[in-house]
């Protein structure tokens, strides 16, 4: 987290001059030096992160330079969208991932397996913008099913807007959820496949089947439980990745998040907001990567037993 | 009964639902949001515009930029100011009334060490109350424009500002967010209904605004929705969703026109894009040349300007949607005229021999430094520019950057060749020439410093005498057109996206007037 804190922040002065964004044209060279000046943006680098850390450990993050708001109210306002879109679409890349995983493990031969493969790889190599916008294109200007943008139908609950408890906050969060979740459905899909195919071949599945135990009982319940460590690792990392980098997908579907406010804080200089985002982000994948391992305990008995 | 009830109620919900609907509603949507709803916070495009709808002025432009009364019935000027009139029976949204009082206050507010909108403000010395519906508005000197300058300072009501605490603009370094940025209390014609920033911002129709029997504008209730995305923005007119786009990019206007029931509309907007070269140092920091600097010398200066071939990225790059130029200011405002608006014209012959000439016949490297993300295409302008000045040996390396950090430069004198837009929004030369012509102009990068250009800058502030002014203005152009400073390239063409089903007036400004919107 020092790390990232002190990173981030010396790459600050290279970002371009917030001033020249947060005035006019009209405004005088002594303006800007005085805005600068009361905004601590001459001083050494040194002491302007001294004051930075200060702050921050009393939980104040500033207010933003656009916005003229604290930050901590604007991420903490921005994150419950923010939220639903990755974990709507992390269910997706997990259902239709696992499913198809295993389905493609399984029967590896069927012309749906390969067709299922072949988009596999358009859904890899596809750049994520490319997907957004194709998706509108088609569902929004041409079928008029969905909405383009935005996210409609949210229903203020006082700590939380939530776009889930209406039947238009789901028609908005569709395609988005659909465009973040394909890089991961895909890796999910292939790196479940791959795990099926492996596991199979073990002696204990040919044992279970020898003693008589219904195909889809081996499938799911001994040889899918299995193949879940390594698959349970890639997904915690992903699902940092996902809330991180949600910040293209959130362009592209003008989705109210904290990536988009992050994206719209760097073309504006708006050091405050990219300072507390980046910390955020530091203290989102600490903790999910200790979600991570405490899991492997929970799921693989070997690692319990090896541990005592 | 409570069921009986509950029937009732709903049914009149139900009833008055099918009535509302029937109100015109407009939604549109641009790249940008409003950044506040304090007017004197941020002089900032899209917030202007916005702040303008709840708040008003006491003159303003239609929609053909033509200077018109807001909130001064008529004014007269004096040698030591200028005298308006008030308009009578305007109130606030709150119901507060509007007096000469709140002139006052909102010119003091404006003229703040925390508000953007000081150096504006700053032509007023201070407001005289002359009774509750005249003021008289103090210069320092005669001041022939000054009408021209306030159309984007706003009037707050400065007992409401009292009562919220928002008595100053929000302080740079401030910890905490006022009132303001999310309230808005005008005498304008639509009410801040809600506000959600990068979201949706929703206004609605002021049942008791003084025009509202005298501009044609039908529209109940705004809901605008910022869309930064170019392409999902366009989606979103095509789909339906929206009624107009203020911003769809250049080459998504033939698609729109095609559709069926989406028009495009053009005009040629208050903003010229042009190079600036470095003549002040003594030697370029980007360039080969050492110990001198090449565009010292006025025929290099002038074989840049003919090898630029504006025609050609007239037709190439804006796809027709620009006015190639030689001035840096386009025609509507004062100064510029058909004359000097001509263009140098494009001829490589001549451009080579005087390159030649000057003792580059084997031309020179140098870096044009270019923003991405401004202006119409301005990357694609800059990359055609430096295929047009290989032709005379100029090796042009090209840093197209975004313009957070491309327009620093510009203002740290760290550049040598750089592009640059101008939008003037008093309509009058005087703005062009104290920010990008005068010696010691803040945006003036080109180190350009004319003893004569300056002194008719400073005499034209006071000048009033119309016919002597625009004389002076005259001579300044004429003496910049054959100086050749700057390399002017075009001035920009707006095109708005609407649906067929609207009648929006398009204005040079690239602001939107809802008052003169009529919805069919």
């Amino acid at each position: 987290m020092a790390a990232v804190s002190a990173i981030s922040f010396s790459l600050f002065n290279f970002v371009g001059d917030p001033v020249n964004n947060m005035v006019g044209q009209d405004a005088t060279r002594e303006q800007r030096v005085e805005i600068r000046q009361q905004l601590g943006l001459d001083d050494p680098v040194l002491t302007q992160y001294t004051r930075f850390i200060g702050n921050v450990l009393q939980g104040d993050f500033g207010l933003s330079y656009r916005i003229k708001r604290p930050v901590s109210t604007l991420i903490l306002e921005r994150l419950p969208a923010t939220l639903e879109l990755v974990f709507v679409s992390a269910l997706i890349a997990l259902v239709v991932g696992i499913g198809l995983g295993v389905y493609t493990g399984i029967k590896r031969d069927t012309w749906i397996s390969r067709i299922v493969m072949s988009l596999s790889l358009v859904g890899v190599s596809l750049p994520t913008f490319i997907i957004g916008i194709a998706l509108i294109y088609l569902f929004a200007v041409h079928l008029r099913w969905l909405p383009s943008s935005g996210r409609s139908g949210a229903i203020d609950l006082g700590f939380w807007k939530t776009s889930l408890l209406s039947v238009d906050g789901w028609r908005a969060i569709v395609l988005p959820a659909i465009t973040l979740s394909l890089f991961q459905l895909t890796m999910i899909l292939r790196l479940v496949r791959a795990e099926m195919l492996e596991v199979m071949r073990a002696d204990y599945i040919k044992f279970a089947r020898a003693r008589g135990l219904a195909e889809r009982s081996i499938y799911f319940v001994h040889a899918l439980r299995n193949t879940l460590v390594p698959v349970i690792t890639v997904i915690g990392l992903n699902i940092g990745g996902l809330i991180a980098y949600s910040v293209i997908t959130e362009t592209v579907f003008q989705w109210p998040g904290t990536g988009l406010m992050f994206i719209q804080a760097v073309d504006f200089v708006d050091v405050p907001i990219m300072a507390a985002y980046l910390i955020f982000v530091a203290l989102l994948f600490v903790v999910i990567n200790l979600i991570v391992d405490i899991l492997y305990f929970v799921v693989d008995p070997r690692i319990r037993l090896g541990g005592s | 009964m409570q069921t009986r009830k509950l029937f009732t109620v709903s049914l009149i919900a139900i009833l008055t639902a099918g009535a509302v609907s029937a109100e015109n509603v407009l939604r549109w949507t641009s790249q940008g949001d409003a950044l506040t709803m304090d007017p004197h916070s941020q002089n900032e495009g899209p917030t202007m515009a916005m702040n303008g709808q709840f708040y008003e002025a006491l003159v303003t432009r239609d929609e053909a930029m033509l200077l018109k009364p807001e909130l001064a019935s008529s004014w007269t000027s004096a040698a030591d100011g200028w005298t308006f009139k008030l308009r009578k029976g305007v109130k606030f949204h709150d119901g507060a009334d509007f007096t000469a009082e709140d002139v006052v206050f909102s010119f003091n507010r404006a003229k703040h060490e925390a508000s953007d909108y000081k150096e504006q403000a700053k032509n007023v010395v201070s407001v005289e109350v002359i009774d509750d519906y005249t003021v008289k508005l103090l210069t320092d000197g005669p001041n022939p424009i000054l009408p021209n300058q306030l159309s984007d300072l706003f009037i707050m009501d400065s007992g409401w500002a009292k009562a919220n605490n928002v008595e100053n603009p929000q302080d740079f370094a401030g910890k905490e967010e006022t009132f303001a940025v999310r309230n808005a209390n005008g005498t304008g014609p639509f009410v801040l209904g809600s506000r959600a920033p990068d979201e949706m911002t929703v206004l609605t129709r002021n049942a008791n605004w003084w025009g509202n029997d005298m501009f044609p504008g039908n529209v109940d209730k705004i809901e605008y929705r910022p869309i930064s995305n170019a392409a999902t923005r366009v989606a979103a007119l095509l789909s339906g969703e929206v009624d107009f786009v203020l911003d769809a990019p250049l080459q998504d206007l033939k698609r729109i026109e095609a559709a069926d029931g989406l028009q495009v509309k053009t005009v040629a907007q208050i903003r010229s894009i042009f190079f600036g070269m470095d003549q002040g140092v003594d030697e370029l920091r980007s360039s080969n040349i050492k110990g001198k600097n090449p565009f010292k010398d006025a025929r290099v200066r002038e074989a840049f300007n003919l090898s630029v071939d504006k025609k050609a990225i007239q037709r190439v790059v804006m796809e027709g949607l620009s006015f190639p130029t030689a001035m840096i200011t386009p025609p509507g405002v004062l100064g510029n005229t058909p004359e000097l608006d001509e263009s140098y014209g494009f001829d490589l012959d001549r451009a080579k021999s005087l390159m030649a000439d000057a003792g580059y016949g084997d031309g020179f490297e140098i870096q044009l430094d270019c923003p991405n993300n401004r202006y119409n295409n301005d990357e694609k302008i800059c990359q055609a520019a430096v295929a047009m000045l290989a032709k005379i040996g100029v090796k042009v390396k090209l840093d197209a950057i975004p313009k957070a950090q491309h327009f620093p430069k510009i203002q740290k004198r760290v550049t040598d060749f750089y592009m640059l837009g101008w939008g003037v929004s008093t309509l009058d030369s005087h703005y062009v020439f104290s920010y990008l012509i005068e010696s010691k102009g803040s945006w003036n990068g080109t180190g350009y410093s004319n003893a004569r250009v300056d002194e008719i800058t400073k005499m034209i502030a006071s000048e009033t005498d119309i016919p002597k002014r625009t004389a002076l203005i005259d001579e300044a152009w004429t003496i910049v057109k054959s100086e050749m400073p700057y390399v002017p390239i075009h001035h920009q063409v707006l095109a708005w996206g609407m649906s067929d089903n609207i009648d929006i007036p398009i204005s040079s400004d690239d602001r939107l007037r809802p008052r003169f919107v009529v919805m069919k």
